[in-house]
């Protein structure tokens, strides 16, 4: 099946005081019609800036795509116009933010909001388009819909503005949504019901989702499958199942051994040891050998990212394309 | 039962919100009437979301903010009734570690500087000593004593927290509030600031209230846990006995709303209608009955009050469980 959208070998530079700094380099993957893919991986791990430079929004002037293409259903992205991108961006490819506040403009109601980019995309008129707008606030499951297009965002709570972004981002019905983080800055209780109508919006529309986290809970939740950034880089890629029950990658391992369990309870946490190195001062070889505990003298060479199993991939020397695991072995003897 | 090292009975803090014209001032319950001990060498653990009222709780039970009512009783001796003096020996003892390691730094500081604060509004040692101390501490949280002449902006986010703990450390205090301290990290650091953590409790015989929103986070390093919604206690117990089986409604849906790490579990989820309300106009009777779904006639007139349910040490205020 051909992929609604095909990231290859992108790489993304950022000019810098001292020199020009690379967040993402060289990072392959890929979206089904109708799947979600997570994109997991710690702060600065390039996730953000991935998803941006999908949408085209990387910071002009600052940041380029360097390398690599970005396809969506049969257009290549990359290289294109600021016009021809505004036709697939907002109607075809949506995305929603962080930090609902700050993505919503305080000096004009939600309708005018809702309202302008119904207007833009589809093309009705003032009436047609509030219409829309409540209708669309309906579907998110806002109460009071009619009253709320009157209100500005200030007056809503946190959830609801999430809600209005995820109305928003869905009123041109987009045939893929970025997700980032969408809800890291809300309440579990609040979380729980944005993931409830993410999943119910998500199976109704048939569209696919690329949700970036760094919440495991959350991944293993929402996602098919699911993308290991570090450093910039994928280091791994595998089913969600696969991805919880089989991590190949130390770092994989690092984090699922780190996140404190509601289930078991542990005396001690595993912690990856160090932190993540800067974009300026990335390690020669693999990026994560200072902080591994597998380490070894291939790692002065970065490892390619490598089929482990069907669907399974990952870049580390002690995977064998299609073979053995040799970090558990290793675990087993220290 | 050994006598309390903190007790704290009917801890309020009322926020003024000024009226309109000819409107008389309001106030925001922020902390309404919490009332808990935390025994020495423990860790009690505080739950709830944004607007809960938990880290208002821990600023006015160690007077940072002073409250409006109630008292704090640490090692007999009632904070609130002490003069200005008194009370400042006593933050030696009582220290507090914050949630932002960007914020509670000041950048213009040196680490050095940032740690010999302490010791020098004390008077604690000579300078000789003091610098001593400031490397001896910068050990113990594992960043070595070379960083002292760095500034915050050279650190990660974890690092600046292991900062912070140092400058609530250096004092030897003995009890802790630790207001978030890992919220902002990623799971990489996390994990090893609550290693940290728990290895100075050990080290240094600490007592912890701590206080965060990530239910996981405060199982693994509690031994005793209370959760708090619209500025009350709406349930405390044992660790063992809140997470196995939660008494109050509210955290039942906060525990089954809590994402696993596991792709194949899953759990049957409260899912709660609604926002919290506002504090400012909190519901009659129980607070939470707007979004309780066990909600009864009695929940919208009759607040509940925090009692036990099992003749041990699990209390929970609902109606539910006072027949």
């Amino acid at each position: 099946m051909q992929p609604i959208l095909q990231v290859e070998d992108l790489h993304i530079s950022f000019r810098g005081e001292d020199g020009d700094l690379h967040p993402v380099s060289g990072i392959d993957f890929h979206v089904h019609a109708g799947e979600t893919l997570g994109i997991v991986g710690e702060s600065g791990c390039g996730k953000s800036v991935t998803s941006l430079s999908i949408m085209g929004l990387l910071p002009k002037g600052i940041g380029r795509v360097s390398g690599g293409s970005i396809r969506f259903q049969d257009k290549t992205i990359t290289g294109m116009t600021q016009k021809e991108m505004q036709k697939i961006r907002g109607n075809e490819i949506a995305m929603i933010f962080q930090e609902p506040m700050t993505s919503l403009n305080p000096v004009y109601t939600i309708g005018e909001q809702l309202g302008e980019q119904i207007r833009l995309h589809l093309g009705l008129g003032k009436r047609e388009a509030l219409d829309k707008a409540v209708s669309m606030l309906q579907i998110v499951g806002i109460p009071r819909a009619e009253q709320i297009v009157k209100e500005y965002p200030h007056q809503l709570s946190g959830g609801m503005r999430q809600r209005v972004m995820i109305a928003m981002a869905m009123s041109c019905d987009p045939k893929l949504l970025i997700a980032d983080e969408p809800t890291t800055a809300l309440d579990v209780t609040i979380q729980a019901q944005i993931l409830d109508l993410m999943r119910e919006l998500k199976e109704e529309k048939g569209t696919s989702i690329i949700f970036i986290t760094h919440d495991l809970g959350v991944v293993a939740e929402m996602c098919d499958r699911v993308v290991v950034m570090y450093a910039g880089q994928v280091i791994e890629e595998a089913t969600v199942r696969e991805l919880f029950e089989n991590p190949k990658h130390p770092y994989t391992k690092g984090l699922i051994a780190s996140i404190p369990s509601l289930e078991q309870q542990r005396r001690r946490l595993y912690s990856v040891r160090g932190t993540v190195p800067h974009p300026s001062a990335m390690p020669p070889g693999c990026r994560f050998a200072p902080r591994c505990d597998y380490v070894h003298e291939a790692c002065h060479v970065n490892p390619p990212l490598l089929n482990a199993t069907e669907g399974h991939k990952c870049r580390c020397w002690l995977v064998e394309e299609g073979g053995e695991d040799r970090g558990r072995s290793l675990a087993a003897n220290s | 039962m050994e006598e309390a090292l903190l007790q704290i009975h009917d801890l309020k803090k009322y926020f003024p919100v000024k009226g309109k014209w000819f409107q008389p001032t309001t106030h925001v319950k922020a902390v309404d009437g919490v009332s808990f001990s935390i025994q020495k060498g423990e860790t009690v653990g505080l739950v709830g979301e944004s607007g809960c009222g938990k880290s208002t709780t821990g600023r006015a039970l160690l007077h940072l903010i002073p409250p409006t009512g109630g008292e704090v009783v640490y090692r007999g001796k009632n904070l609130s009734t002490l003069s200005n003096q008194e009370r400042r020996l006593l933050r030696r003892e009582l220290q507090i570690v914050f949630q932002d390691p960007y914020a509670s730094l000041d950048p213009r500081m040196k680490i050095r500087d940032v740690l010999l604060e302490p010791l020098e509004i004390h008077g604690i040692g000579s300078r000789q000593e003091q610098l001593k101390k400031v490397e001896e501490i910068l050990e113990i949280v594992g960043l070595g004593g070379h960083y002292a002449n760095r500034y915050p902006h050279e650190f990660s986010g974890g690092q600046r927290q292991r900062i912070g703990i140092a400058r609530s450390l250096i004092l030897r205090p003995s009890l802790i509030v630790a207001d978030e301290p890992v919220s902002a990290l990623d799971v990489s650091i996390q994990s090893q600031i609550l290693n940290l953590l728990q290895d100075l409790q050990e080290q240094f015989d600490l007592t912890y209230l701590f206080i965060s929103h990530d239910l996981s986070v405060v199982k693994h390093i509690s031994d005793r846990v209370g959760v708090m919604y619209l500025g009350r206690l709406v349930e405390f117990a044992p660790k063992e006995a809140l997470y196995a089986a939660p008494a109050h409604p509210y955290t039942q849906a906060l525990l089954s709303a809590a994402p696993v790490a596991k792709p194949d579990s899953k759990p049957q989820r409260i899912i709660l209608k609604g926002d919290v309300p506002n504090p400012a106009h909190p519901p009659s009777g129980c607070a939470f009955h707007t979004r309780c779904p066990h909600v009864m006639d009695i929940c919208k007139s009759q607040r509940p009050e925090l009692t036990t349910i099992d003749g041990a040490g699990h209390l929970a205020a609902c109606h539910l469980h006072h027949s």
